[in-house]
């Protein structure tokens, strides 16, 4: 039989999982006596262990960042387009590390977990997490790994928040921070997204005020509604009118039919909030949409983030595209020009898309050559 | 290297920071961080050439100077420079001002439509010049805002703009008869302003 997978796939991938006892007290205030993190790598770790790239994640990403976990999968991992031998984040150059973060769903502790401290799952009692929490988590797994300092640490969307309080967290773990579709804070705007979504779920009957594992439901509903509004802000208008325009899935409007119509961007739409709500967990997506929400990065640099990112002693490669509304440019704009103004190298992209904010996870020329030859630029040091 | 390069490397300071407006390939800035030891950042919007600034380890900023510089604040530069690209502007007069508000110091060079090749095409050919100095068509060209080198003079005059020091750089003839006549003779102009 032939090579099943592309040659520049990471090819077969397995998950490991990795168990830490130190007690982590988290921002909130609470204790976690001990957690779980879910984990893949990909290449290898060099001799003076120089060459570790670490992948954040976003709102609903996982460790599965790249390659095949079978044979017969027909998907590869979320960032494979841009994670492989060859690839934007070279497995044939580094060591690449990525993880379910604290609170997901995914095999990491989290609200699906069980609480030693009750023997039952911790449903809505799991702590609420911030940004901060799952860097600390993110610092201890590099320790039980050897790794001393990354070579990158890398994030798009959420991934990017991660990416920049890890340089101001641990400024001498790491030597670049790639910050990709993201942003200093979330506006108005983006809270009133993430809070529609949360009030889909909490008002789903089966949502039994988050402990609807113990009442044997799951507010499915509830969570794909949440999915297809934050579908519907991670794609652009321009999009969905050449996927979908008013193409209709049923139904006509010829005139004296009561027909009920159906456009196929409805269809599209309860598909994603249908297959996404099949496999995530409604306390996870409400945990994860208040980290997003509460994060910001200069709230205790006195608002100022020039400020905050003199702290900071790593370079900056920072990416954004030009149809995403959910993060837009002015967001990435605003992380340069704090950078630049606190005497940091800094370049920075911004890559013509039409594909909204999902254009972090697709193929671009432009994106895939700026992003190559920067991580290609720090590879040899 | 290019002579206008090789000019202006002598008015910046070792350390200093300098933002380079339209940096192209990154060529100048790199020149600088080795020779000068800079902490540069370059402003670009070719595709092309912003990801080969990134090869080479300089900061390069996607952004369009049409937008202007009102996300740099005052002084915020020891140096802010243009090269070969103040014909190219909307409104150079606006540009020259906001590089002297973002840098304490300011370098421009551009091309002279005063030299003797440009007028003898004009005068004894009655067309718009086409040379190896200036080597596009009237309609189809990036230089919309040609000057002599007296015409900056007037401009530098009228806005109070202070030349710190002036010079001609001929790369394709006499280096000699460019410093004797330069509105008639001299190829680039390299000045170093301040306000």
């Amino acid at each position: 039989m032939t090579h099943p997978f592309p040659d520049d796939s990471v090819g077969l991938v397995a998950p490991q999982t990795l168990v830490f006892d130190e007690p982590l007290t988290l921002a909130c205030g609470r204790t976690l006596q001990q957690y779980e993190l879910v984990i893949e790598t990909y290449g290898e770790l060099n001799a003076n262990k120089s060459n570790a790239v670490l992948i954040c994640h976003a709102l609903s990403g996982h460790h599965h960042a790249a390659g095949f976990h079978s044979t017969e999968d027909r998907k590869p991992g979320w960032w494979d387009g841009y994670i492989g031998p060859g690839k934007a984040i070279d497995t044939n150059k580094f060591f690449v590390v990525s993880l379910n973060n604290l609170g997901g769903c995914n095999g990491s502790t989290g609200p699906r977990s069980i609480n030693p401290e009750t023997g039952k799952a911790w449903g809505a009692d799991f702590p609420k997490l911030r940004v901060r929490d799952w860097v600390h988590s993110q610092a201890r797994l590099a320790g039980k790994l050897g790794i001393a300092q990354w070579a990158a640490v890398v994030g798009g969307s959420l991934g990017g928040m991660q990416a920049m309080r890890w340089a101001l967290e641990y400024p001498d773990r790491l030597r670049h921070c790639v910050v990709i579709a993201s942003a200093l804070k979330l506006s108005a705007q983006n809270i009133a997204f993430n809070e529609t979504a949360r009030q889909a779920i909490i008002n789903d009957p089966k949502f039994h005020d988050g402990d609807y594992l113990a009442h044997d439901t799951y507010p499915k509903s509830g969570l794909a509604v949440a999915r297809m509004i934050g579908h519907i802000t991670y794609l652009s208008d321009h999009v969905m009118g050449e996927k979908f325009g008013r193409e209709l899935r049923s139904g006509s409007f010829e005139q004296g039919l009561d027909d009920l119509v159906e456009f196929q961007v409805e269809s599209y739409l309860r598909y994603q909030g249908d297959t996404f709500s099949d496999s995530f967990d409604a306390n996870t997506y409400i945990l994860m949409t208040r980290a997003l929400d509460y994060f910001d990065l200069a709230r205790e640099y006195n608002d100022d983030p020039s400020v905050a990112f003199r702290r900071a002693q790593c370079n900056f490669y920072v990416a954004s595209f030009t149809t995403d509304w959910r993060f837009p440019v002015e967001r990435s704009r605003e992380i340069v020009d704090a950078l630049i103004s606190a005497h940091k190298n800094v370049s920075y992209t911004e890559v013509e898309s039409p594909f909204g904010h999902d254009a972090f996870l697709l193929p671009n020329d432009h994106y895939r050559e700026s992003f190559t030859r920067y991580m290609a630029s720090i590879a040899t040091e | 290297m290019r002579f206008d390069f090789d000019q202006l490397q002598h008015w910046i300071g070792e350390k200093s920071r300098v933002l380079d407006l339209g940096c192209g390939d990154g060529t100048l800035l790199k020149l600088l961080a080795d020779n000068k030891q800079v902490v540069g950042y370059g402003l670009e919007i070719d595709p092309q050439q912003i990801q080969t600034c990134i090869s080479r380890g300089v900061n390069v900023i996607n952004q369009n100077l049409d937008r202007g510089l009102e996300n740099f604040e005052d002084n915020s530069f020891d140096t802010v420079l243009m090269t070969q690209a103040l014909q190219t502007m909307r409104y150079p007069h606006r540009v020259l001002d906001e590089m002297l508000r973002v840098g304490k110091e300011c370098i421009v060079t551009f091309p002279n439509f005063g030299h003797w090749k440009a007028r003898f095409h004009l005068t004894f050919k009655g067309r718009m010049p086409v040379s190896d100095l200036l080597p596009y068509e009237w309609y189809d060209t990036p230089n919309i805002h040609f000057c002599t080198f007296k015409d900056f003079e007037v401009l530098c005059r009228e806005k109070h703009i202070n030349v710190l020091h002036r010079q001609v750089v001929n790369e394709r003839s006499a280096q000699v008869l460019g410093n004797l006549a330069p509105n008639l003779f001299g190829e680039t102009a390299v000045y170093h302003l301040s306000k």
